[in-house]
């Protein structure tokens, strides 16, 4: 009897680049990306182990790690891959999946209350309102008390305004998310 | 010359200091900066982060505006730059792209605008020759470490203008401007951008790699172009070194600052007094 080989990540590894846009299967696990990844000492997974999982298909592996969180977002590996993988890419990619499909969130993906208070922020002024949008945070994060002592440092400095700097095209920025929300759920 | 003016969110609160400097700098050198009206935020990391569309259509809606001025898109923030650059360089290369920027914004867009730093366009616009001819009060005894950070080098191809892993157009402006810069390695290691508000630890760690090796270096001040850079870099040398150990305080100024000055524009035109790390100490051997 002749055993049928199957390939279990294929279908995770597919929808990853269709997605991405990068060619995520011509890793060669070369280590570039990770050797001048900034939050090496940090993270649990480093971008060319973020490559190999997603050959491997270990979609909630990889969706439930810190390291998609810790990801800084600095590009060097997508500026470093021989193979011109845009890995940076692949990692929003793999944030964007996790909170789509409420994956098993560490305690430090504090990143997906970040980037919600922030744009919510955008949504409402049509800009960011930055003393708003770090309450908000800490409130969704309740990682209340980190560097608290920074806001009276910016304050004094008038560097944290009081009030938002509404855009007088604040509408049209709500109508970008509107549409954005109906694309998604699309 | 004529730029419509990105200036950014952060432009006008966290790094005020930079859109004020900016500002002085081009008017100082006779260039008219004509604000987008109606600017909105680029989308920065959130939107790239969580949603590919937003990622797009908040760039493309800031280049519809500037393509109605009829003028190049200029503006100093690192962050906005590479967003809109990004988000012009796939509307540009694809189609579908272009189609959902156009559906989102509910406004036809062929990423047709061009969208340059201030630093391309103080190097490659203005140019060294009419810089030099400017400057009234050299820069003497300051040793800068040019620090370039993450998205003005990368990914090349969509944001460099010059080179990703050794840039050295910031240099050499300040060369001009009468300073020495040092040879360093970390010119685009990564400060940790916006993990400063979700996790602080590592930005403390970057903080203090980039700055004890300045100081190394041979460096007095750091130089930065980007508003995250700033911030990190400036507001939290105390709790690096808390956290990592000793190194020498260093100011951080941002490179509109330092050229504002060498033109002759005093410290209140460039907003020194927004940094934590004061420059007056290291600025009073400047000559007057």
């Amino acid at each position: 009897m002749t055993e049928k080989l199957q390939w279990a990540g294929e279908k995770f590894m597919r929808e990853v680049e269709a997605r991405s846009g990068a060619r995520v299967s011509s890793c060669l696990q070369c280590h570039k990306c990770s050797s001048g990844c900034p939050i090496g000492p940090e993270t649990d997974l480093l971008s060319s182990q973020a490559m190999r999982m997603i050959h491997l298909g270990m979609e909630e592996e990889l969706l439930g790690s810190r390291g998609i969180w810790l990801c800084a977002s600095c590009q060097t590996c997508s500026a470093r891959c021989p193979m011109g993988i845009d890995v940076a890419g692949v990692m929003d990619v793999l944030r964007m999946m996790a909170v789509e499909r409420k994956a098993a969130l560490p305690d430090k993906a504090r990143g997906r209350h970040f980037h919600r208070s922030f744009l919510g922020s955008v949504r409402r002024h049509g800009r960011v309102f930055e003393l708003e949008m770090m309450a908000i945070y800490k409130l969704r994060s309740m990682d209340l008390f980190r560097d608290m002592d920074k806001a009276p440092k910016l304050m004094k400095k008038s560097k944290l305004p009081l009030l938002p700097n509404r855009s007088r095209s604040a509408g049209e920025v709500r109508k970008v998310f509107r549409n954005a929300r109906k694309e998604e759920e699309r | 010359m004529r730029y419509a003016f990105f200036p950014g969110c952060s432009m006008e609160a966290t790094a005020w200091d930079f859109g004020k400097s900016a500002r002085a700098l081009f008017k100082a050198l006779d260039i008219r900066l004509e604000e987008i009206p109606g600017w909105v935020c680029c989308g920065s990391t959130p939107a790239h982060s969580s949603s590919e569309g937003l990622a797009l259509a908040l760039p493309a809606l800031n280049l519809q505006k500037a393509g109605a001025m009829g003028a190049p898109v200029m503006t100093a923030c690192a962050a906005c730059y590479s967003r809109l650059r990004a988000a012009n360089h796939r509307i540009q290369n694809d189609p579908e792209s272009r189609k959902r920027a156009e559906q989102l914004t509910e406004k036809p867009y062929d990423g047709g605008v061009a969208v340059h730093h201030i630093l391309d366009v103080l190097v490659n616009h203005v140019g060294r020759d009419v810089i030099s001819s400017r400057i009234k009060r050299p820069l003497r005894g300051l040793r800068i470490a040019c620090y370039y950070g993450c998205l003005l080098s990368r990914p090349p191809g969509i944001v460099a203008y010059d080179d990703p892993e050794h840039p050295s157009c910031m240099d050499g402006l300040l060369e001009l401007a009468g300073a020495e810069t040092v040879q360093w390695p970390f010119k685009t290691e990564c400060c940790g951008a916006s993990l400063a508000i979700t996790n602080n630890d590592v930005v403390n760690r970057l903080v203090h790699r980039i700055l004890s090796m300045a100081a190394l270096a041979g460096a007095n001040c750091v130089a930065v172009a980007c508003p995250l850079c700033q911030m990190n870099l400036d507001l939290r040398q105390d709790d690096a070194r808390k956290a990592h150990g000793d190194f020498p305080t260093l100011p951080v100024l941002y490179v509109t600052q330092l050229l504002g000055i060498a033109l002759g524009l005093s410290e209140k035109d460039v907003g020194l007094e927004a940094l934590t790390v004061g420059a007056d100490k290291l600025l009073a051997g400047a000559a007057r």
